[in-house]
């Protein structure tokens, strides 16, 4: 059995054909489509390695059925970056040290931005720690992430008002 | 992971039809049921994808003034809609309080209401469990059993059902609707999970090819949204089940208790219903004597299941605790620590 589906990866139209029903997102992106950013830790919902957006929501996408996504958006950590130009996210992890070995970093980063659009935990430290809690850090860089994303939503902030005026 | 065949009805009416097959199961978002596929305690031959069906994702006021929750809703939607969380304020604590931001994304109401147990036993194909194979016995009893269930469990299966979402659910009498093979039928909510009794393999009361469309809050119950909370004690304070759970909400009157609703999690393989604190409590001035009373009423009947004697207690000190939140009136916003003993402004004692 083989399905073909269009998925916007990225910002590009890809068509794929799956051959196996079992594939999840996540080895669908790391092994068919050579995008290897987004990580495997624990491939049981647990972790949040695998975190990416999927029509702007954050999910792990270790538990999510490629089969079942059609004409989605999807949005990894290689597509954040405009050129050269970081993410503000991307700035401020490394502005902050919010990073150790690296390997959790692009599923802190993509809940990051998921969590800031959601905008339900503002400049409140506690509400972003719970509102990450789903992305563990085997570093245990915590403090750096939590101080990243603070700062990366007010950057943001900022630009978008001046977007506006 | 066993490999299967995919398919995807394109009406409520076909979905029943191909999940009616044997050794079919409806995929939602699939976070429980991939895990479990993953690790082979479950292994359907067939995936019924409910995910594209239209007009199950909805939030909606009916005529009588219950409000219906399509079972496609996201955890996270539900939560979040402003609406819903200014009536049913003690639901959507309990939703915020459960798994992450992620896991909520995606999670559907019809998937964390039939989420099964996270017993270990239950997870591991290598132990022996009745609830994954009739009649292989339980490795639970005389195991790793600390988390395991003090109210209505048997000798066959001492497991506890993980939902936070169903606790304040019970609570208000919530319903379920289904549709089968024949045709529409509402379960209470509280009908729905079976005990273990003889039959731990049997999780509710559902049949083959039954799918939840929705789920239904009486009008009534909004009438506790100023006095509802729900309080969880975790290994860790946040993304973690619960060790116990409490849903308390109250109708008050000067001080008064007109109507108590009462029900705890992470203690039974149902969300459990505290009637007899709720008839307790009705009728009499809100105090902590009487909360205390009603909290020991609640667990008459709870009896260790194995090193867990610890959970009576904590249950019957999260009952007081939840009811003295309540009492105090529901916050105009939910806790940065969803449901925490630990949030700012409920560290004190009752
Ligand atoms: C790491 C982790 C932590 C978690 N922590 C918590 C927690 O703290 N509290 C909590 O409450 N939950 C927690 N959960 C569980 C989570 O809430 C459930 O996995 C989720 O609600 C299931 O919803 P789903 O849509 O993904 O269901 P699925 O996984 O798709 O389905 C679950 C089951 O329900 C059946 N099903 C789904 N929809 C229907 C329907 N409409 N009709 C009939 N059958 C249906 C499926 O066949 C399957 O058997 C956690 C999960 C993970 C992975
Ligand atoms: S407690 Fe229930 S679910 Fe756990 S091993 Fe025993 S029978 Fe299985
Ligand atoms: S890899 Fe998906 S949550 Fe760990
Ligand atoms: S930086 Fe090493 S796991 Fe987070």
């Amino acid at each position: 059995m083989s399905l073909t589906k269009t998925l916007v990866i990225n910002g590009l139209k890809r068509t794929i054909v799956l051959d196996d029903p079992r594939v999840t997102l996540l080895d669908l992106l790391r092994e068919r489509l050579d995008l290897p950013g987004t990580k495997k830790g624990c491939d049981r919902g647990q972790c949040g390695a695998c975190t990416v957006l999927v029509n702007g929501r954050r999910i792990n996408s270790c538990l999510t059925l490629a089969a079942s996504l059609d004409n989605a958006e999807i949005l990894t950590i290689e597509g954040v970056a405009q050129g050269e130009q970081l993410h503000p996210v991307q700035d401020a992890f490394i502005a902050c040290d919010g990073l150790q070995c690296g390997y959790c970093t692009p599923g802190q980063i993509m809940s990051a931005i998921g969590l800031i659009q959601e905008a339900q935990a503002g400049d409140d430290a506690e509400r972003v720690r719970e509102g990450m809690s789903g992305n563990l850090c085997r570093c245990g860089a915590y403090q750096g992430i939590t101080q990243a994303v603070l700062d990366a939503q007010k950057v943001m902030r900022a630009s978008k008002q001046q977007e506006v005026v | 992971m066993k490999s299967f065949e995919y398919v995807r009805p394109t009406t409520v009416r076909e979905a029943v039809a191909a999940a009616s097959e044997p050794g079919s199961a409806y995929l939602a978002a699939g976070s429980n049921l991939l895990d479990l596929m993953k690790g082979g305690v479950v292994a359907p031959d067939r995936l019924v994808d409910i995910t594209h069906l239209t007009g199950l994702d909805r939030i909606e006021t009916l005529a009588n003034g219950s409000v219906r929750i399509g079972a496609l809703v996201r955890n996270a939607e539900l939560a979040h809609d402003a609406h819903f969380a200014s009536h049913f304020p003690a639901v959507a604590e309990a939703l915020l309080s459960g798994a992450t931001a992620q896991l909520r994304n995606a999670a559907t109401v019809g998937g964390n209401l039939l989420q099964r147990t996270r017993c270990g036993y239950f997870y591991d194909a290598a132990s022996a469990c009745n609830k994954r194979v009739a009649g292989a016995g339980c490795d639970a009893r005389g195991g790793d059993n600390r988390l395991h269930a003090v109210l209505g469990w048997s000798e066959n299966c001492i497991a506890t059902h993980p939902s936070d979402f169903c606790v304040p659910l019970v609570a208000f009498d919530t319903v379920v609707e289904v549709e089968g093979r024949a045709g529409k039928r509402d379960i209470p909510l509280d009908q729905l999970h079976c005990l273990p009794a003889d039959a731990p393999e049997r999780d509710t009361v559902l049949e083959r090819g039954d799918m939840i469309v929705a789920i239904r809050l009486p009008a009534a119950a909004d009438r506790f949204a100023p006095h509802s909370r729900y309080l969880k004690v975790r290994e860790r304070t946040s993304y973690a089940f619960a060790v116990v759970s409490a849903a308390a909400a109250l109708r008050l009157d000067a001080g008064r208790i007109l109507e108590a609703r009462v029900a705890l999690g992470g203690v039974a393989l149902k969300p459990w219903r505290a009637r007899e604190a709720e008839l307790l409590l009705a009728g009499n001035q809100a105090d902590a004597a009487l909360f205390h009373r009603a909290a020991t009423a609640a667990l008459v009947d709870a009896k260790p299941s194995g090193d867990n004697g610890f959970k009576i207690e904590l249950a019957r000190r999260i009952i007081v605790r939840a009811l003295s939140l309540a009492a105090s009136g529901t916050p105009a916003r939910v806790a940065a620590l969803p449901a925490s003993a630990f949030a700012s402004g409920v560290t004190h004692h009752v």
